[in-house]
């Protein structure tokens, strides 16, 4: 029955997801407005203009776990800022705390380059390999944000309680910060340490908010749409236990 | 632009047998997708040595242009080089390379854990000033109850109201519930981004 529930689930998504994405719709859809997301567009403008960079920790979530959703959101939305801010001076740097995440963070950004035209400026150290343990990897990108002339940390993906210690680092240095992570205990700390936390699925909300993909875009309408269904269902299973119905 | 035609393929039909082989039930499919996730796993352990040669290469790089710390990236590539050697010749479980885990690792991780514990109450100080909101006053009140309720008090020891009444309430009601919706939230925008990927709207191998 669980399997059943969750293949109808998968389908729904699907058809929705590729339903909204190449429907010709007459008024784009319209989000919310998110001030860190707001400040997150201006600040890659600025980095480019100032000449600054943008440091993106991408987490430690393996692709082939179950964290390793977070990483791909978190891999769209550096493809975005390399996009953006590949012809700055200094160059965007992405660190990550896995192996795999690492490598493709490279690859990601090369694509990045190229389609910005500008390949010839990429560098293959811009994506990284932090640390393979929690503290060494926030110790590494602690670093980057000290070193590097860092105007804007981006902390996106999966993180777990040492992420207190990037948003420190950051905070020090006087850089712009946008943080959002899968984990629960990771989220209450930003809730904690940042003026503007993301909190929930905004994580993956990022990259429909920066660029203008239509897949990222309908990707969000159909997570809306997918909520409302689940919270109907909630409610109808919580009254059904309440009347009595096993 | 390069389209890698090849690595879309490859990446589509991978996710459509793995995808298959968790909901359909045939013995066919599930064996391929052990095997295709078995494959992932050592694919995954090359690229822990193609990671380490990342770090290498940044931190060399460093050191050659004379950048800003480089004096850190000596002492890292001189310990992960000198730790390397002495792992190939005696081997991972030999009592050196269990004494640089014990003695070193642990207690550096154990120091950052520490660090870390004095930034959270900090941050949590100026939380109210950062924002002073409702949201916040109730985030540090049942922070500080349930670090109230966990610990011992000297000479009075556990509350019994708190570590008997109140802690469980809030961990197994109103915590578990948001922590619930949370991961619901979260799960919806995991399938989506896993469906993005698999009809290659997103492409973190690259190309487009």
């Amino acid at each position: 029955m669980t399997v059943l529930l969750a293949l109808a689930l998968t389908l729904v998504a699907a058809l929705l997801l590729l339903v909204l994405t190449f429907i010709k719709r007459k008024s784009p859809a319209v989000f919310r407005e998110i001030a860190a997301l707001t400040r997150l567009k201006r600040a890659a403008g600025l980095a480019v203009e100032d000449g600054t960079r943008l440091h993106v920790s991408l987490g430690r979530g393996g692709l082939v776990t179950p964290r390793g959703a977070a990483s791909l959101s978190a891999l769209a939305l550096l493809r975005q800022i390399g996009e953006q801010t590949s012809i700055s001076d200094r160059p965007p740097v992405a660190t990550s705390g896995d192996p795999v995440l690492a490598a493709l963070s490279q690859d990601t950004l090369q694509a990045a380059y190229q389609s910005a035209g500008v390949e010839e400026f990429f560098e293959p150290a811009s994506g990284r390999l932090g640390g393979m343990t929690p503290f060494s990897y926030a110790a590494s990108a602690m670093m980057v944000t000290r070193q590097e002339q860092v105007s804007t940390d981006v902390l996106m993906g999966d993180f777990g309680p040492e992420i207190g210690l990037l948003t420190e680092a950051s905070e020090r240095e006087n850089a712009n910060l946008i943080a959002a992570a899968h984990d629960p205990a990771a989220q209450s700390i930003l809730f904690a340490s940042t003026n503007e936390p993301l909190v929930g699925e905004e994580l993956f909300a990022i990259p429909a908010y920066i660029g203008h993909d239509p897949a990222q875009r309908a990707s969000l309408q159909v997570q809306d749409v997918l909520r409302w269904l689940l919270i109907l269902a909630l409610l109808v299973a919580a009254g059904l236990k309440m009347m009595g119905v096993p | 632009m390069k389209k890698r035609p090849v690595a879309t393929i490859i990446a589509i039909s991978v996710g459509v047998i793995v995808l298959l082989g968790t909901f359909i039930p045939i013995p066919l499919f599930a064996t391929v997708r052990l095997e295709l996730v078995q494959w992932a796993m050592i694919l995954a352990g090359v690229a822990v040595l193609v990671g380490i040669g990342n770090l290498f290469s940044v931190h060399f790089q460093k050191i050659r242009r004379r950048e800003k710390g480089s004096v850190y990236s000596v002492t890292l590539l001189v310990a992960m080089l000198a730790t390397l050697f002495v792992g190939v010749m005696v081997g991972p479980s030999h009592a050196w390379m269990q004494g640089a885990v014990e003695a070193i690792i642990i207690p550096v991780e154990a120091s950052l854990m520490a660090l870390l514990a004095v930034t959270l109450v900090y941050a949590s100080i100026r939380l109210l000033r950062r924002r002073a909101g409702l949201m916040s006053v109730i985030f540090l009140g049942t922070a500080a109850l349930i670090l109230l309720a966990s610990v011992s008090l000297p000479l009075i020891g556990e509350i019994p109201f708190l570590s008997d009444w109140i802690r469980p309430w809030l961990m197994f009601g109103p915590a578990a519930g948001g922590a619930r919706g949370l991961l619901l939230g979260v799960a919806l925008g995991a399938l989506l981004t896993g469906l993005r990927a698999l009809f290659a709207f997103d492409r973190p191998y690259g190309g487009k």
